[in-house]
């Protein structure tokens, strides 16, 4: 069985995910260089849209697509058999507790599991997608998580143009080019704030470096 | 278009655009060996791209007559999808921007076909009136003008005007029917389109001083425009009789509307560059900048060179058997 979902899987990607991704979008990728070629590492990016994880995956060759796992909010993508299904064996995702009122289990613990495996974690601090193309406020749990695996890289990724293709609450995919920019590794000093800063930061800075013409 | 039906002159042509592009690769790496201290980077990045590009224009060519039409589409698609992506858009418009976008598989399509009174109308006319309707639905009064404006000016410039290249490719003579002089036509258009760009540059580099647009294009001159036209218009009169069923004196008219055209699409886009602040319209091709940086000078040669082309023999084509003529 297992078997069957990497093979769905990697059939999904080549298939249907990068000839979106590439082709009838593409991406302009700033710093390629310092993506993590390996596990364990932490990517962080804004969120804006369903196509962000499939965009940030397709950015890394195929063979590396059983190490990467997005987290993902488990009230939201479990609501039926089907999506939980596409969730967990098509995109492979970790799955997060949003509201985890009993305390008994860290929420963040599946996360620290998958980078001792050697796995490539996606995080989206945001929490959602928000408005279109607008940053919003980081949540620390990427801090929690700095801090328990204090010698894995965290490297930031701000992306544009995905909110504008597909935006929360559409369903037609309107393409345009998408600006990807890479950040160097943000380094856990010890201070759970100074890293949110050093994060948020080193965010805007890479939302800086392009520059958009008004989306109004 | 099959390689069988190619004239050999077309074969000569592209053997030896072929060989100085292994030339230029050799001596890319003879420098890199010979001259370790210096970069070639950005010289080898520009190359490559001219192996993708002429390659994979040369097999879109050759392939097959509906594979050039589909390459020729996506290029539009792409380059629709640079200037839509370099411009200020409304939110509000995504789908008016989407019906912009179904707009290049029709529009194709009538190329296909054959079907030139479609051709020549549908953006111009038929678009032209669809869009403000689709966007009135819409409602968003607020950059009303701007918006509209701006879609269907880069509708007209990436698609219209582009897709010219491929019905000239599919012309056929009234005379000989079977034969295809599009090939060499394409060709000669997107040859001289490229020759124009250095030539201007190479006159302006060497003995420019007096500006032509300072504020448009700071870089270019009067020297560079004249010395390019001229070139091109030298080049166009020797080889256009060898490539394509032009003679002599179309040949020279043709390199010198290929000349001018490729010069006034070259500081258009250059003026729409600047408004937005950027440099390059994109990095599609590295080394180049977007495909909108490539093919601005097509945009205005392709039309021109092809309504020039249009009136100077009678046609074959164009939906005779959809009861048209």
């Amino acid at each position: 069985m297992n078997m069957v979902h990497n093979l769905c899987r990697l059939l999904f990607f080549a298939l249907v995910v990068r000839p979106l991704t590439l082709v009838i979008l593409g991406l302009n990728v700033r710093n390629r260089g310092r993506l993590p070629e390996a596990g364990p590492a932490v990517l962080v990016a804004n969120h804006n849209s369903h196509l962000d994880v499939v965009t940030l995956m397709s950015m890394f060759p195929l063979r590396m697509l059983p190490k990467l796992r997005p987290v993902a909010a488990q009230d939201y993508f479990f609501r039926n058999a089907l999506l939980k299904w596409f969730a967990l064996r098509i995109i492979g995702i970790l799955p997060i507790d949003r509201e985890m009122r009993s305390r008994r289990r860290d929420p963040l613990s599946g996360i620290n599991e998958s980078l001792q495996r050697g796995e490539m974690v996606i995080l989206f601090p945001e929490g959602s997608r928000g408005l279109p193309e607008q940053l919003g406020d980081f949540k620390s749990g990427v801090a929690h998580v700095a801090k328990k695996n204090p010698e894995v890289p965290v490297v930031p990724v701000f992306m544009y143009g995905l909110g504008k293709i597909l935006p929360r609450g559409e369903a037609l995919l309107v393409p345009f080019f998408v600006d990807v920019f890479v950040g160097e590794p943000v380094p856990w000093e010890g201070d759970r704030n100074g890293f949110m800063e050093h994060l948020s930061s080193s965010m805007t800075t890479l939302a800086a470096e392009g520059e958009f013409s008004p989306w109004e | 278009m099959n390689f069988d039906i190619l004239s050999m002159e077309v074969r000569w042509v592209l053997g030896t655009i072929g060989g100085l592009l292994v030339l230029a690769t050799i001596i890319v790496r003879f420098l890199i060996r010979l001259r370790p201290e210096v970069d070639f980077a950005s010289l080898s990045q520009r190359i490559t791209s001219w192996w993708i590009m002429v390659g994979m224009f040369t097999f879109a060519m050759i392939l097959s007559r509906n594979i050039s039409i589909g390459f020729f589409a996506f290029i539009s698609f792409l380059a629709l999808k640079e200037f839509l992506s370099l411009i200020p858009t409304r939110r509000a418009d995504r789908r008016v921007l989407f019906w912009a976008y179904l707009a290049i598989p029709v529009q194709f399509y009538w190329i296909y076909l054959e079907w030139y009174g479609l051709f020549i109308i549908f953006i111009p006319v038929y678009m032209f009136l669809l869009l403000p309707l689709r966007m009135v639905i819409i409602g968003q009064t607020e950059g009303y003008i701007r918006a509209i404006g701006t879609v269907h000016w880069g509708l007209m410039l990436t698609v219209f005007c582009l897709s010219h290249t491929a019905f000239l490719l599919i012309l056929r003579e009234a005379g000989s029917p079977g034969d295809h002089p599009g090939v060499g036509l394409v060709l000669f258009l997107v040859i001289m389109t490229q020759l124009n760009d250095v030539c201007q540059f190479l006159w302006g580099k060497s003995l420019g001083r007096a500006k032509i647009l300072p504020k448009v294009s700071p870089g270019k001159t009067w020297a560079g425009f004249v010395g390019g036209v001229a070139t091109t218009t030298v080049v166009g009169w020797q080889v256009g009789p060898f490539l394509t069923i032009l003679d002599q004196s179309q040949s020279l008219v043709a390199g010198l509307i290929i000349g001018i055209g490729g010069f006034v699409g070259d500081v258009n886009l250059s003026a729409l560059k600047r408004d937005l602040h950027v440099k390059d319209s994109g990095s599609l091709l590295p080394g180049h900048g977007g495909i909108l940086d490539r093919i601005d000078s097509l945009t205005y040669t392709a039309p021109l060179f092809f309504h020039y082309v249009y009136w100077s023999f009678d046609w074959h084509t164009f939906g005779l058997s959809l009861g048209k003529q």
